[in-house]
C-alpha cells in the first residue's frame, strides 16, 4: 500500500510546510517518577516494580524531586518560563501496558513554558519556539509474540513494567514555519541540538536507538504563500536523527500529492518505518479521542522555590553553541573538522581526551577514524565503546614517546576494547613495545637485504623508493614491532 | 466469667496491662462471637482466625516481656475491606477483585500491626464504597444489629455492624461522603472522619482521592481517640498527608468527659433541617442541643448557604475521580478475568470489556458513566470545573462559620436505618442519606458522629454530628466526649445497652 508522492521540489513549489516537534526524553534519575524503583535499563522483565508503578489498588504516587530538578534545568536551558505553581494531571485511556489506565502527566499547567532555542542549518540561524516542557511517566513495554512482531497477528503479548513510571520530559515546539525546503534539515538540526543540550545538562543519556529520546514529527502543508496552517499528521516512532529528516521529507511529498489532487489530509497518527522509509496510517486521531484530563488528586501542586530555580539557572552548563565556538578556537580545528567531530558525537570525548594530555589533532584522529570505524562496525555509539578518553590519551602518549607506532597502537586499541586492561597492561601482555635494540634491527635488515638481492641492487642504484619493500620485509620479521623510520635509516645507511 | 466482647477497647487495654487477660483470650472471644452472630449480621467478608491468633500470641509475648508496642497492643480490630492487607484478601466488596491478595499493607494497616492490634478480618462494604446501605456489596448486604431487616448504613456498614454487634471492639472505616459517620449514626456507634490528610490514604483503594479519609469506628469516643492516635500522622508515601503530629486526642476526650463545655460556641447549620428530616431524628437533635447548652456551651444558628449544593457537587467530583481510579481494573494484572462468550481468540480490549461488565455492579457502572461524562471534553467546564468552584464556596462557608463558632453540629443522617431493599432501586433517595455528612468531605474538615438516642417513631438510633475546622480534630473529640458523658449519665449507660440481644448460633 504505497502512497502516491509528489517530488520534494514540486511539493515545495506549491505548499509551505509547518512542523511541530514533540520530543520525549527519558531522564536518568536513579529512581522512577513516582516511586523508588530503579530505572536501570536492561534488567529482567518485571523485576523493577512496586505497588505504585504497577498501579496496584490503593497505591499512591510521590513526586521524584530529582526529576523536577531535571525538568526545570531543561526548561531553563530552553529559555522557558518556570511555573511558580503547577500540577500533574491524569491522561485517561486504556492500554494494557499502562498499569492504571491513565498516565500521570501534565496538561494545562506545564512546569516549563514559553521558551525558545536556536539551531543552525547551512550557516543560517533558525529560532524555534518552545511551547512547553512537561513531566510525565513512561508506560510499560509490550512485546507482541508471533510471526508478525506487531499486535495484529500476534499469538500473545507480554508486558514488561520495568519501564512503567520512568520519568519523561516531553518538549513541544511551537509551529515551525517559513523554513521551506530546509524544513527536514531544520527538524533534524533541532533534534540534534536538543540532544546535545540534554547531554550537556547530564539529565539523560538521550539515546534515540534505545528509546531514551523519542521524536514525534507533526507536519502539515498550507498552500504556498497563504500563511495558514493545514491539517497535520503526527508521525511517531522516529528514532534517529536521519529518520527525523527523512520522515519530514516523506510527509511533505505524501501530503502534497493528496492536496495536489484536491483531497484532504486525514488528521491521524502515522508510523515511521525506518527500513522502507515511509509512514503508514496508525489510529485515526480525531475529536473522538478524549483523554478526560483532570488534576491528579493524589499529588499536591509542584511549587518550585524561586531561589532554587535561580540556583539551578546559575548552575547551567555552557550552551552548546558557545561551547563549540570556544573549543574550536582552543583546538584550532577547521570548520569541517569541527563539524565532523560534533556530527560523530565525539565532542565531549575529544575534549576529555585532550584534557587527559593528548594533542587536539591526535585526539580527533583516534576518535574519528580508528574508534569511529569500530563503533560503526559494532553499531554502537562512540561513547558506548569500552574505552575511556584517558586510555586514548595514554595510547597517544605512548606513540609520542616512540614506545609504539601507529600500527602497534591499533593493536593496543584492540586489546583495550577486548577488555584486556589498560593500555600499559595490553602493551606488556601482548609484548607490543617497539624494538629499539639496534643489534636485532641490524640483523633483520641484513637478512632482508640478503633475501632480496634484486631490491637491494635497485636501492644501491639510487632507486630509494624501493626501500619500502625491504622495510616491509623487516617489519614482517619483527612482527611489526619496529620503528619504520629507524628501519629505513638503517637500510639506506647499509646500501648507501 | 467476664464477657470480654462487651468491654470497650480502653477497658481491654487496661485489663491486658493489668495482666487480667491475654490477647489470645480476647481475640478468641471475639472470633467466637463472630462465629456465633455473623451468620445473621454478615459484617465480615473474610475472617482471619489464624492470623489474628498468631498476632495475639506475639502481643502476649511482648506484654510478658514488659515491652508492649502501644497502649492498644493485643486489642483486636476489624478492617474495612477497602484497605490493602498483605496476605489477606481485599475485595472492596466487588467481584472484580475477587481472589486478590495484596502483596503490601496500607499504611493504616501497617500502623495497626506495628501497634500490635490483631486483625480479626475484613469487613463488608458497598462495592468500592459506593453506597449508604452496604446493599451494594457484591457479597450480600450486612444487617443492622438493632434490627436485622434494616441496613447498617454504608458504605462502611460492615465495620459499624461488627462493632455494634460486639464482634470487634474496634474497626477501621473510610469516609468519602459519610461512610464512617452515617453507619455510626444508624448503628448507635461512634465514627470519626479525621481531617483530610490526617490519616494516610496509602493502601486505601481510592473511591474519590480528594474526599477519602480513613478513621476509627468504635463504641466510645475514647476508643476512637486511642485508635486515631495509632493510625494518624504524617506518611511520606501519601503526598496529601499532613506533615503535623496527630495531637493529643485522648487528652481532649478526658477534658470533654467532665461534661463542662463552658465558653464553647456551637453552631447549628440552618440548612440541615426541614423537609426530608425524620421527626424523631430532629427531636433527638434538639435534646442534644439542650444538653450542650446545659453543659455551658453557647448554641447559635449559622447559615452555610452553599451546603444545599454540596450533594450535587459531590456527585460530580466523586464519579469523575472514581471513573479514572476504577480504570485499572482491566483483567490484565490481577483480580477477575472474564473471557467474552462466543468470541474465539478475544483481544485484550474484548477481555477488558467482558470483565468490567461482569465484575462491576450497577451502582459502580452508574458512577463510572457519570464521571466519564463529567470529564468529557466540552462538558468538563460545565460539570467538573463548576463543581470544583462550588467546592471552594463550600469551604468558604465553613471558614465563615468557624469565625463565628468553634464547632458546627447537625444530625448525622436525616433518617434512622431504613429497611433493606427500600431504596436500593432509587439512587437519588439513597444519595440523600449523606446530605449532612458530605460538606465535611468537600472541605476536608474533621467530623464525628456520636449516638444521641433513639427516634420515637421506630426506636432506632440516631447520631449527632460535630464538625470542626481542619486540623482541629481535638475539638470534635472534646464535644463528642462531653455529649457521650452527659447522655450516659442521663441513660445510666451507653445506648448500645438498649440494643436487642442477637440470637447466637453455634
Amino acid at each position: 500500500m504505497t502512497a502516491t508522492l509528489l517530488s520534494f521540489e514540486e511539493a515545495l513549489e506549491r505548499f509551505d510546510p509547518a512542523m511541530g516537534l514533540e520530543v520525549h526524553v527519558e531522564l536518568n534519575t536513579a529512581s522512577k517518577m513516582f516511586c523508588g524503583c530503579s530505572t536501570e535499563f536492561g534488567a529482567e522483565p518485571n523485576t523493577q516494580v512496586c505497588p505504585t508503578c504497577l498501579g496496584l489498588p490503593g497505591s499512591m504516587p510521590v513526586v521524584n524531586a530529582k526529576a523536577v530538578e531535571s525538568a526545570i534545568r531543561i526548561g531553563l536551558a530552553l529559555n522557558c518560563e518556570i511555573a511558580e505553581w503547577c500540577r500533574f494531571a491524569r491522561k485517561n485511556y486504556f492500554y494494557p501496558d499502562m498499569p492504571k489506565n491513565f498516565q500521570t502527566s501534565q496538561y494545562d499547567e506545564p512546569i516549563c513554558f514559553d521558551g525558545w532555542t536556536e539551531v543552525e542549518v547551512d550557516g543560517e540561524t533558525h529560532r524555534i519556539g518552545i511551547e512547553r516542557a512537561h513531566m510525565e511517566e513512561d508506560t510499560g513495554k509490550s512485546l507482541h509474540v508471533g510471526t508478525s512482531g506487531r499486535i495484529h497477528g500476534a499469538d500473545y503479548s507480554l508486558v514488561d513494567y520495568n519501564r512503567a513510571g520512568i520519568p519523561l520530559i516531553e518538549i513541544v515546539t511551537r509551529p515551525i514555519k517559513g523554513t521551506r525546503e530546509k524544513a527536514p534539515l531544520v527538524a533534524r538540526a533541532y533534534v540534534a541540538h536538543l540532544r546535545e543540550l540534554i547531554l550537556a545538562l547530564g539529565v539523560s543519556d538521550a539515546r534515540m536507538e534505545q528509546g531514551s529520546m523519542r521524536c514525534d514529527v507533526n507536519l502539515s502543508l498550507a498552500p504556498a504563500g497563504s500563511g495558514g496552517l493545514g491539517t497535520r499528521t503526527e508521525t511517531k516512532n522516529v528514532n534517529s536523527l536521519r529518520s527525523v529528516e527523512r520522515a519530514a521529507r516523506y510527509e511533505i511529498s505524501r501530503q502534497a500529492a493528496i492536496l495536489d489532487v484536491g483531497d484532504k489530509v486525514l488528521q491521524e497518527t502515522r508510523h515511521w518505518h525506518e527500513d522502507t522509509g515511509i509512514t503508514t496510517s496508525g489510529r485515526e486521531k480525531s475529536d473522538a479521542e478524549d483523554y478526560r484530563y483532570f488534576p491528579e488528586p493524589d499529588l499536591v501542586p509542584v511549587a518550585p522555590d524561586p531561589a532554587w530555580v535561580a540556583e539551578l539557572r546559575a548552575g547551567l552548563p555552557e550552551p552548546p553553541r558557545e561551547r563549540r565556538a570556544r573549543l574550536q578556537q582552543e583546538w584550532g580545528f577547521s570548520d569541517l573538522e569541527m563539524r565532523d567531530t560534533v556530527g560523530a558525537g565525539a565532542l565531549t570525548l575529544v575534549e576529555q581526551t585532550i584534557a587527559a594530555g593528548a594533542a587536539p589533532q591526535a585526539a580527533r584522529k583516534w576518535w574519528l577514524s580508528e574508534l569511529a570505524r569500530r563503533a560503526n562496525e559494532q553499531g554502537v555509539e562512540l561513547s558506548d565503546l569500552p574505552i575511556t578518553p584517558e586510555q586514548v590519551a595514554r595510547i597517544q602518549a605512548m606513540v609520542d614517546e616512540g614506545r609504539v607506532n601507529d600500527k602497534l597502537a591499533r593493536q593496543v586499541f584492540d586489546g583495550v576494547l577486548a577488555g584486556e586492561g589498560d593500555p600499559d597492561e595490553v602493551v606488556s601482555s601482548r609484548g607490543l613495545a617497539v624494538v629499539s635494540d639496534e643489534g636485532a634491527l641490524g640483523e633483520a635488515v641484513d637478512r632482508a637485504i640478503a633475501d632480496n638481492p634484486d631490491v637491494a641492487q635497485k636501492i644501491r642504484d639510487g632507486k630509494v623508493a624501493a626501500a619500502g619493500a625491504l622495510i616491509g620485509a623487516v617489519m614482517k620479521q619483527m612482527r611489526g614491532q619496529a620503528d619504520a623510520g629507524r628501519v629505513r635509516e638503517l637500510i639506506l645507511e647499509k646500501l648507501g | 466469667m467476664t464477657d470480654w466482647t462487651r468491654k470497650t477497647a480502653a477497658e481491654l487495654a487496661d485489663a491486658l496491662a493489668a495482666g487480667e487477660t491475654t490477647s489470645v483470650e480476647l481475640t478468641r472471644a471475639h472470633l467466637d462471637r463472630i462465629g456465633r452472630v455473623d451468620g445473621a449480621v454478615h459484617a465480615f467478608l473474610h475472617v482471619d482466625a489464624d492470623g489474628a491468633l498468631e498476632q495475639a500470641r506475639a502481643a502476649d509475648e511482648r506484654r510478658a516481656e514488659g515491652r508492649p508496642a502501644s497502649p492498644l497492643d493485643g486489642v483486636p480490630i476489624a478492617v474495612k475491606d477497602v484497605l490493602a492487607t498483605r496476605g489477606l484478601p481485599t475485595t472492596c466488596g466487588s467481584r472484580i477483585l475477587e481472589g486478590w491478595v495484596p502483596p503490601y499493607d496500607a499504611t493504616v494497616v501497617a500502623r495497626l500491626r506495628d501497634a500490635g492490634l490483631p486483625i480479626l478480618g475484613k469487613t463488608n462494604m458497598d462495592e468500592f464504597a459506593m453506597g449508604s446501605s452496604t446493599e451494594h456489596s457484591a457479597y450480600g448486604p450486612t444487617h443492622n444489629p438493632w434490627d436485622l431487616t434494616r441496613i447498617p448504613g454504608g458504605s462502611g456498614g460492615g465495620s459499624a455492624a461488627a462493632v455494634a454487634a460486639y464482634e470487634a471492639p474496634l474497626a477501621i472505616g473510610t469516609d468519602t461522603g459519610g461512610s464512617i459517620r452515617q453507619p455510626g449514626a444508624v448503628t448507635g456507634t461512634v465514627g470519626v472522619k479525621p481531617t483530610y490528610g490526617g490519616v494516610s490514604r496509602y493502601g486505601l483503594v481510592a473511591l474519590a482521592n480528594s474526599l477519602d479519609q480513613a478513621g476509627p469506628v468504635t463504641r466510645t469516643v475514647l476508643d476512637a481517640a486511642l485508635l486515631h492516635e495509632v493510625i494518624g500522622g504524617h506518611d511520606p508515601l501519601d503526598s496529601t498527608s499532613v506533615d503535623q503530629p496527630v495531637g493529643n486526642l485522648v487528652e481532649a476526650v478526658k477534658q470533654g468527659s467532665t461534661g463542662d463545655l463552658s465558653g464553647l460556641r456551637v453552631g447549628v447549620i440552618t440548612e440541615m433541617s426541614g423537609e426530608g428530616w425524620q421527626a424523631g431524628v430532629l427531636a433527638r437533635f434538639q435534646d442534644s442541643l439542650d444538653l450542650l447548652t446545659k453543659a455551658g456551651a453557647e448554641v447559635v444558628e449559622v447559615s452555610c448557604p452553599t451546603f444545599v449544593h454540596a450533594l450535587a457537587t459531590y456527585y460530580l467530583i466523586l464519579p469523575a475521580e472514581a471513573s479514572s481510579n476504577l480504570a485499572r481494573f482491566d483483567a490484565m494484572r490481577y483480580g477477575l478475568r472474564v473471557l467474552p462468550d462466543g468470541v474465539p481468540d478475544p483481544s485484550a480490549e474484548e477481555v477488558m470489556r467482558a470483565t468490567r461488565d461482569a465484575g462491576f455492579g450497577p451502582e459502580v457502572k452508574r458512577r463510572i458513566i457519570l464521571g466519564t461524562y463529567a470529564l468529557s471534553s466540552g462538558y468538563y467546564d460545565a460539570y467538573y470545573g463548576q463543581a470544583q468552584k462550588v467546592r471552594t464556596l463550600v469551604s468558604r462557608d465553613f471558614a465563615g462559620a468557624f469565625e463565628q463558632v468553634d464547632v458546627l453540629v447537625s444530625p448525622t443522617a436525616p433518617t434512622t436505618a431504613f429497611p433493606i431493599g427500600e431504596k436500593v432501586d432509587d439512587p437519588l433517595a439513597m444519595y440523600l442519606n449523606d446530605l449532612a455528612t458530605i460538606p465535611a468531605n468537600l472541605a476536608g474538615v474533621p467530623g464525628i458522629s456520636v449516638p444521641n438516642g433513639l427516634a420515637d417513631e421506630d426506636g432506632l438510633p440516631s447520631g449527632l454530628q460535630v464538625l470542626a475546622p481542619a486540623l482541629a480534630d481535638d475539638r470534635v473529640y472534646r464535644v463528642g466526649a462531653a455529649l457521650e458523658a452527659l447522655l450516659a449519665q442521663q441513660w445510666g449507660g451507653p445506648l448500645l445497652d438498649r440494643a436487642p440481644e442477637l440470637e447466637e448460633t453455634r
